[in-house]
């Protein structure tokens, strides 16, 4: 079977894109190799990591496993959406501030993932460590840990990421 | 990666009717298992059938007091769900054991029960590897071992099946609704999964093309207390080495009713019949949940890399029925 093509549109950090590509291809590489959009990182290329992730529709999910065809349509932010014209996010700021990083290739990802972990706080969803399943989230140190556990730093940055969370986060 | 098709289905029965037309065809769920699986050539079909877009989406109370499972609700979504939240706690803590956050928001109910039953030397297509390649042996025997299975394993393969989720709806009685070609048909979660036996390339008793339309939560009886523990390498984001999930409900210190499922023990979420039986009717004391515990193992065959899962398997039962029956007594 020869490569099939299609058209996909995509709204990617508020910018409509249009392009024609393999099915093959997955949203980490149609941002990063098609449309020049090199914030969000390779890490694995297997879901092990989350250097990839992206906001798919205001959700933080790992863009390397994610077929971009499947998601024609969809509204997208990486990390170089996040700021707003010269003013930083809160979390980009506070990752500056605490030493959220060493080399930061990981950081792109968990920048966007702190991002979706807020709005789930936010809207009630409790962690795997959360006591009780119902109660309002309180995010401690143990519930942000938690709750970043899929994205992993080589760097062991997460002395400094956890408080970059935090202080945002309350 | 080979090239493949892709169709995005409209209705179930179109999303049946593009699977039947071609053996080689695959659906799509949130793509976490599968899409790793396409790129690492596992497996290489020529046509994607996106069923993502079918309106199983939806979580919903049964007239049963029960709750009926859309089958391509995100694991994110169901683990959030007040229903679930409140009435199978269980449930609810081993979704939110498994992978990740950003892994949870694509995964989907469907997906998570057929993500495929598996080990290390599955997912490398340079070992041989019965499941993947049948008839080709299987690596692991004399291999690493340390996620494999000791309860219902074969000399064919000794794969476990990596879900939390389905080992939570296991104890739960769930069951899960399929249709085909031929119409509907509802299978016991306990039965959808299989043991390897000389057939390891099938993980479940699923035809070609039958899609999982829903998993049906039957309900709870009053005082029942359910809970998941998941034991792993690392703290989080890690598969589970064991894991038990537990239904339990104690009545003057006696054990009125037990679900008990465990979890990376073997090729299907492992319903724990004989401890079950064992209890049923004991004192809810820890030395019966022992016996019971012991009563189950009785049939383990772990090899050499995974002979601590039965003593682990022991103490985390146990641990589980104590706390359990802790809240429960009354
Ligand atoms: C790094 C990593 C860590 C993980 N850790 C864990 C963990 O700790 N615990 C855990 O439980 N899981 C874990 N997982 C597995 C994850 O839960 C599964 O990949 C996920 O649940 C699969 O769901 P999906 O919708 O993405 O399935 P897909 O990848 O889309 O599909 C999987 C299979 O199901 C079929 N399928 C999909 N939907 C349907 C349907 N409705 N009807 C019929 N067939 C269907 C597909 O054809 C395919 O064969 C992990 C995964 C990764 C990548
Ligand atoms: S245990 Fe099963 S999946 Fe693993 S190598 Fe053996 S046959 Fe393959
Ligand atoms: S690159 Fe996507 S999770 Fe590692
Ligand atoms: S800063 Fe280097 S990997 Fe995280």
């Amino acid at each position: 079977m020869d490569a099939v093509e299609v058209e996909v549109s995509l709204r990617v950090d508020g910018r409509q894109r249009r392009l024609t590509l393999d099915t093959r291809t997955s949203l980490l590489d149609a941002l990063r190799e098609r449309l020049g959009v090199t914030g969000p990182k390779k890490g694995c290329d297997h879901g092990q990591c989350g250097a990839c992730t992206i906001l798919l529709d205001g959700r933080r999910v790992n863009s390397c496993l994610a077929l971009a065809v499947a998601h024609d349509e969809a509204e997208i932010t990486t990390v170089e959406g996040l700021a707003d014209g010269d003013t930083l996010h809160p979390l980009q700021e506070s990752f500056v501030r605490h030493d959220g990083f060493q080399c930061g290739y990981c950081t792109p990802g968990q920048i966007c993932s702190a991002v979706g972990m807020l709005t789930e706080a936010e809207a009630g969803w409790p962690s795997a460590v959360s006591a009780d399943l119902t109660a309002p989230v309180e995010l401690t140190d143990a519930e942000i840990s938690e709750r970043m556990s899929g994205n992993l730093c080589r760097c062991g940055a997460y002395a400094g990421i956890v408080p970059a969370i935090a202080e945002v986060a309350r | 990666m080979r090239p493949f098709d892709y169709r995005r289905a409209d209705d179930i029965d179109g999303a049946v009717a593009m699977l039947a037309l071609n053996p080689s065809a695959a659906f799509l769920g949130g793509g976490t298992n599968l899409v790793d699986h396409l790129r690492l050539g596992v497996t290489a079909p020529d046509l994607l059938v996106d069923v993502t877009r079918l309106g199983l989406d939806r979580i919903e109370p049964l007239a049963d007091g029960g709750v009926r499972v859309g089958g391509t609700v995100r694991n994110s979504d169901l683990a959030a769900d007040r229903l679930v939240r409140e009435r199978y706690p269980v449930l609810a803590q081993a979704l939110l054991s498994g992978a990740s956050g950003q892994l949870r928001n694509l995964a989907t109910t469907g997906g998570n029960l057929l993500q495929r039953t598996r080990c290390v030397y599955f997912q490398d297509v340079t070992t041989p590897c019965g499941k993947r390649e049948p008839g080709s042996g299987c690596s692991a025997l004399r291999g690493y071992q340390r996620y494999h299975a000791i309860l219902g394993a074969s000399s064919a393969c000794i794969a476990t099946h990596p879900s939390d989720m389905a080992v939570a709806m296991a104890a739960l009685d769930a069951v899960v609704r399929v249709r085909g070609r031929d119409g509907e048909r509802a299978v016991p979660l306990t039965d959808f999964h299989r043991l390897p036996g000389d057939e390891p390339q099938r993980d479940t008793v699923l035809q070609h093309g039958e899609l999982i339309t829903a998993v049906d939560l039957p309900p709870l009886p009053e005082g029942m207390r359910s809970r998941y523990r998941k034991v792993r390498d690392r703290a989080s984001y890690a598969f589970a080495l064991v894991s038990v999930a537990a239904v339990l409900d104690v009545r003057d210190g006696t054990v009125a009713d037990v679900r008990i499922a465990l979890g990376g023990v073997a090729h299907k979420p492992w319903r724990a019949s004989v401890a079950e039986r064992e209890l049923r009717g004991a004192p809810a004391t820890a030395d019966s949940f022992r016996r019971a515990a012991d009563a189950e193992l009785a049939a383990a065959e772990p090899v050499e890399g995974n002979a601590f899962k039965v003593p682990l398997v022991r103490g985390t039962l146990v641990a589980v029925l104590r706390e359990l029956s802790e809240e429960t007594a009354r």
